[in-house]
């Protein structure tokens, strides 16, 4: 499939309804999904035929191929099951379960990717994006694609360092943000955002 | 719930030591078709508990003539693989409650997802 097509597909898909503030529920635009995806897929051939594990994955815009899709809000993954549906994507599961409270140790290599665009950390939840990321490193056997904010990329290459995973810098985005919640005041905002892959040595 | 996310799933409430596998009560089950990935298959049977699926699958009446036990050089047989491919990705419960072993304690399955989510007094 070409990168155009998959973007294109990929706008049709239902984001969230009500988004909630506290979860930090933003979905991943088209544009960005659609080249996570094509790079993952074509530079590392880490979807197709894998089992992947998407964390955080609100409504499902990422994922694709054979896919376990973990979030906390109720109310999102029923858009990601009626996004499958409509799709007729039967390659899905879902379950609702706190990242931060399950033994990640029980799940541990039992992926062969994860991919994710975890919460940044900025609502009261500081350092999510770093417990989203160790529980990912425990779960997948291969490969962990993720966004984080480019300003914490040296904390989160120290920290890879000290956990013994290898970690490449794929792209630099500039994620565009349109203004979703009230307190908005700009129409859109860029974040200079990291397409960051690990992977265990 | 597809069998194959159940296989991993651990009540992970306080206090208890091993919360696996656990039981399913089905009030609803479908089937799905999903396309046959032999090699997928082939590589995810390693990763399983193969008797708590075998269990999973008897608790929803879709058994079959699944063995008990793993034989040999189970990768080539396309047979068998297709049996494994149907149990563990195309039987789904949608409505229903996974029981801890241990505690008792139920989560809910709806609309085909299941609810780990612990009560405060539980984590």
């Amino acid at each position: 499939m070409k990168l155009k097509e998959l973007e294109s597909c990929l706008q049709q898909v239902d984001a969230f309804e009500e988004p909630k503030i506290l979860l930090e529920q933003y979905p991943t635009s088209p544009h960005i999904a659609a080249c996570m995806l094509y790079t993952i897929h074509n530079t590392f051939d880490d979807i197709e035929g894998k089992l992947v594990a998407d964390l955080g994955c609100g409504c499902g815009v990422l994922s694709i191929g054979l896919c376990v899709g973990l979030d906390i809000d109720r109310d999102a993954l029923d858009i990601f099951r009626r996004n499958a549906e409509d799709f007729e994507i039967s390659n899905v599961d879902l379950i609702q379960c706190d990242l931060c409270a399950i033994e990640t140790q029980n799940y541990a290599n039992k992926f062969d990717t994860v991919i994710m665009n975890p919460p940044f950390g900025t609502k009261h939840n500081q350092g999510m994006d770093m417990k989203f990321l160790r529980a990912a490193l425990t779960m997948a056997k291969t490969a962990v694609y993720s966004l984080h904010k480019t300003s914490t990329r040296e904390h989160i290459q120290k920290k890879a360092h000290d956990w013994g995973v290898k970690m490449e810098v794929l792209a630099e985005l500039r994620y565009d943000l349109p203004a979703s919640y009230k307190f908005h005041k700009k129409k859109s905002v860029d974040i200079q955002v990291d397409f960051l892959r690990f992977s265990k040595a | 719930m597809k069998l194959l996310t159940h296989n991993m799933l651990t009540s992970h409430v306080k206090g208890v030591v091993k919360g696996y596998p656990l039981l399913i009560k089905a009030t609803e089950v479908k089937m799905n078709e999903v396309e046959f990935n032999p090699q997928f298959v082939s590589r995810m049977i390693p990763k399983l508990e193969w008797s708590a699926l075998v269990q999973a699958a008897e608790e929803l009446g879709h058994r079959e003539d699944l063995p008990g036990e793993l034989m040999a050089e189970y990768e080539k047989d396309e047979e068998f693989l297709k049996k494994v491919h149907r149990v563990l990705l195309e039987v789904e419960v949608i409505e229903g409650c996974l029981q801890c072993p241990e505690s008792g304690r139920e989560f809910p399955i709806t609309r085909g997802i299941p609810n780990m989510l612990l009560n405060e007094d539980e984590v």
